[in-house]
């Protein structure tokens, strides 16, 4: 594989045009008009001046053939303008900078919570001996994923806010509210990352090397410790892709619970009124936060991994 | 979506673990409002643009309310028109003029006076916003001028008859801004750049969170109908976007909100349990219909249309839809000024209907459906809105006769869609507002025309119901059009459309304006 930053750059610049033109396609594919929809909204179905509604489709870059509009969004978006929403008349670009803080923090303080529990379930499930609690703690994981976000956030909300008035229901008034949904949105990816860990750290003791350690005497902790866990740890790299599919994924279904501003929010607010400006501008920050990560990862590998170092020169 | 029944279930089911609402103000509260407070007030949705002027959405009249005065006002209850900013008027034999005099020393919250000249630029400014103006487009339809006759004095022109514009003039739609909010765009200002006279002024809106508006110290010139003299009682106000039913619900039981705006048929009975104060009041307006496309078969047929009507049991509704709401009884809610209870004109009748069906030529085939020349007589409906029991059963009830409804649950725009290209057979839809004109702008053949029809004599008495101020002469010739709707089978009167907001105890003076939205100014918090 060539991995000059030049190449680098031009594959990632490959993948968002290409999720840009997708979802372009898919959007003007759908039944449904964005100015109806806008125009619907306003509540009586009084007669519509045709001539002010083709001032609002042009002043929208709505009118055209689907080329000419094709074009010219991306001829915007070369020059970093993407657009202005047609429901809130706000510049996407800023209706974005809004949202993405809040969602920001609300990934991160996940992310701050699903990392050492995932890893934290994957080892117990290794080290604990005793039957009943093993056989927990495989299965848990396989449960949680499987848990739909919106009734976990609702069954959370219900007892530690309705109910034992611990935390707040709603707002972005710093920790506080940041707890229950952070929670909501961390054990699915936590559950995801016992589960991948727990199968990479039982295939790595089988390794004969595990064995030869463990016949030298070397303590059972340590063992996991220094030597199970490092071997162990690399295939939840490749998982990084996956978890911020998740994370932003569940920023939809948490934000909404959890009545919060963000991207997830954002993105299904434009999606059901057909603001297409807006749903582009989610989709490109989206496909850019992929991009970056992956990139990142693909970094990470040899640094993590001697034998990928030594394989990358033949 | 993640929208199922179920999540409701389940929030309903919780919530009935939860203890009492919040009352410790209940008890030994003061009867004297008290100044101060912010409420706290919970919407379904983002209000997208709070513009009065140019929004549509009940959230954003529900904020649009607070920031604007208007030139009068409608007693909710008696529907009359009374005083406001224009202290009196004259409107013309024809219903073509219309002059307001306006009190003195009323400002904007800039500091800028609000006169004769500021009421001509802002209607003028929503005829310049087109379709970005839709509603206070409507009332403003065939504006011939706006001229100012003296200070505080203006005189408004329309080309024809236009006696709806009495009572649009008290809608928040026809709220009035200060110059500089005139001059910034049709963007900034749904993004809250909005100077009112109202007693609250925009502090922040930002977009699925929360739009804050706080009281303004020096308001003075409330409306002749409103409770109090002076600034309002409440420091401010927060509407806070809680989109789950589930969440708002628990947020007003545990004390987090003040005031739901919108609940939903499912959480009645858990509020009614707990002892929740509400208020409700069915939407003026025209209620939940089908209206039918008469340019379509076998919708051109008047048996067709008249057997539709005849085969609906409303009183079966009842048991499906919220126990705030009512079968319909006319085109228009019982909360409509010039409402006239119609219903003799809709009488559940089986047998008529199946008598219309077979003289047209439609029979029974052995499989129960009715057909004519090998075609089975069916309908699709699409439809966006949350109604779906009641659809349902009129889907059954017309299956008893024969006639097949296809239900459609689809989104809003693919909804409009069809509606803007007349490729429906049956509308479904409700339309909000405290004038009867509502028939008018839906009915006319030259105006919205939703049913797609060529010209009749019903346009003569909808266009004179429009031209006349006169409460006896346009409340006949209001009945008379809705009794023409209904027995020529335009429209097909389903379920009153009802509000119901619920608040904390420790809320005090909520009530609706003539809309049924929200009006703040006499709200006040026991112990703010």
């Amino acid at each position: 594989m060539n991995s000059s930053p030049f190449w680098r750059l031009g594959q990632a610049l490959l993948v968002l045009w290409a999720a840009f033109s997708l979802s372009f396609a898919i959007l003007y594919a759908l039944p449904g008009d964005p100015v109806a929809i806008l125009l619907a909204q306003s509540g009586e179905p009084g007669a519509v001046d045709p001539a002010q509604v083709a001032e609002l489709r042009a002043r929208y870059h709505l009118d055209g053939s689907l080329w000419q509009q094709y074009g010219g969004a991306l001829w915007r978006l070369l020059q970093l303008d993407l657009g202005v929403s047609l429901q809130t008349g706000k510049p996407v670009a800023a209706a974005l900078a809004a949202a993405l803080p809040a969602t920001l923090a609300l990934a991160f303080s996940a992310l701050l919570i699903a990392v050492p529990l995932g890893i934290g379930v994957a080892l117990a499930a290794h080290q604990v001996r005793r039957r009943p609690v093993q056989a927990a703690l495989h299965n848990a994981p396989a449960l949680v994923v499987s848990l739909p976000t919106f009734w976990v956030g609702l069954l959370l909300l219900q007892l530690f806010s309705f109910h034992l008035h611990w935390l707040p229901a709603m707002g972005e008034h710093g920790i506080a509210s940041l707890v229950l949904p952070a929670v909501t949105l961390a054990l699915p990816c936590a559950a995801m990352i016992a589960q991948v860990l727990g199968r990479s750290i039982a295939s790595v003791s089988q390794q004969p090397f595990v064995q030869a350690l463990r016949s030298k005497g070397v303590g059972r902790w340590q063992l996991l410790w220094r030597h199970i866990l490092h071997n162990a740890s690399i295939p939840l790299l490749s998982l990084t892709g996956t978890l911020l599919g998740n994370l932003l994924a569940g920023a939809v279904v948490t934000e909404t619970v959890f009545s919060r501003d963000g991207v997830g929010r954002l993105a299904q607010a434009a999606v059901a009124s057909q603001d297409i400006a807006v749903v582009q501008g989610v989709v490109l920050l989206a496909a850019t936060l992929y991009v970056l990560t992956n990139l990142l990862t693909d970094l990470l590998y040899p640094l993590l991994d001697p034998r990928i170092r030594q394989g990358s020169r033949p | 979506m993640f929208r199922p029944l179920a999540i409701l279930a389940i929030a309903v089911a919780l919530a009935g673990c939860d203890g009492k609402p919040e009352q410790q103000a209940a008890t030994g509260a003061p009867a004297q409002p008290q100044t101060g407070g912010v409420l706290r007030v919970a919407f379904d949705g983002d209000p997208n643009c709070i513009d009065p002027q140019q929004a549509g959405n009940n959230t954003a009249l529900n904020v649009g309310r607070q920031l604007v005065d208007s030139l009068t006002d409608q007693d909710p209850q008696s529907a009359e028109i009374l005083p406001w900013l224009a202290e009196r008027w004259e409107v013309s034999e024809d219903s073509r003029q219309f002059s307001f005099h306006l009190r003195e020393g009323v400002t904007f919250a800039d500091g800028s006076p609000l006169d004769a000249a500021a009421v001509k630029a802002n209607f003028e400014a929503i005829v310049a916003l087109g379709a970005r103006a839709q509603l206070a487009g409507t009332y403003l339809a065939g504006l011939e001028s706006v001229e100012v006759t003296g200070p505080l004095s203006v005189r408004i022109t329309f080309r024809q008859a236009n006696a709806q514009f009495l009572q649009a003039s008290s809608t928040m739609s026809l709220g009035l801004f200060s110059l500089d909010t005139l001059k910034r765009s049709a963007e900034e200002r749904c993004q809250g750049a909005l100077v009112g006279s109202g007693p609250f002024t925009v502090k922040r809106f930002e977009h699925n969170k929360l739009v804050r508006i706080e009281a303004r110290p020096d308001y003075n010139w409330p409306s002749s109908i409103a409770g109090h003299q002076g600034r309002a009682w409440l420091d401010a106000i927060e509407f806070h976007i809680l989109p789950e039913s589930g969440v708002r619900l628990g947020s007003l039981l545990s004390g987090q909100i003040d005031v739901n705006t919108s609940v939903p048929v499912q959480d009645e009975a858990v509020l009614e349990a707990q002892g929740v104060p509400s208020i409700n009041r069915p939407n003026p307006g025209i209620v939940f219909s089908l209206t039918p496309n008469v340019s379509r078969a076998p919708l051109d047929e008047l048996a067709v249309r008249q057997a539709l009507n005849k085969a609906i049991d409303r009183s079966q509704f009842q048991g499906v839809i919220s126990r705030y709401q009512k079968p319909a009884s006319s085109v228009l809610a019982t909360s409509t000024p010039y409402y006239q209870d119609l219903s003799s004109h809709l009488a559940y009748d089986p047998q008529g209907a199946e008598k219309l069906l077979d003289d047209a030529g439609w029979h029974k085939g052995a499989d129960g459906w009715r057909q004519r020349h090998g075609k089975r007589l069916g309908f699709a409906l699409d439809y966006w809105q949350a109604t779906t029991p009641v659809l349902e059963l009129v889907q059954q009830q017309l299956r008893k006769v024969g006639v097949e409804l296809r239900l459609n649950k689809s989104t809003i725009g693919q909804v409009s869609l069809q509606q803007t290209s007349l490729d429906y057979s049956l509308w479904f839809f409700n339309l909000t507002r405290a004038d009867p004109d509502v028939l008018r702008t839906v009915f006319l053949s030259s105006g919205r025309n939703v049913n797609v029809r060529g010209p009749l004599p019903l346009d003569r008495l909808l266009l004179d119901s429009a031209a006349s101020l006169d409460a006896q002469k346009r409340g006949t010739l209001i009945q008379q059009a809705s009794a023409e709707l209904l027995d020529q089978g335009h429209v097909i009167p389903l379920v009153e459309a009802a509000t119901v907001t619920a608040f904390r105890d420790a809320v005090r003076g909520l009530h609706y304006e003539a809309s049924t939205r929200l009006q703040f100014y006499d709200t006040w918090l026991v112990q703010p």
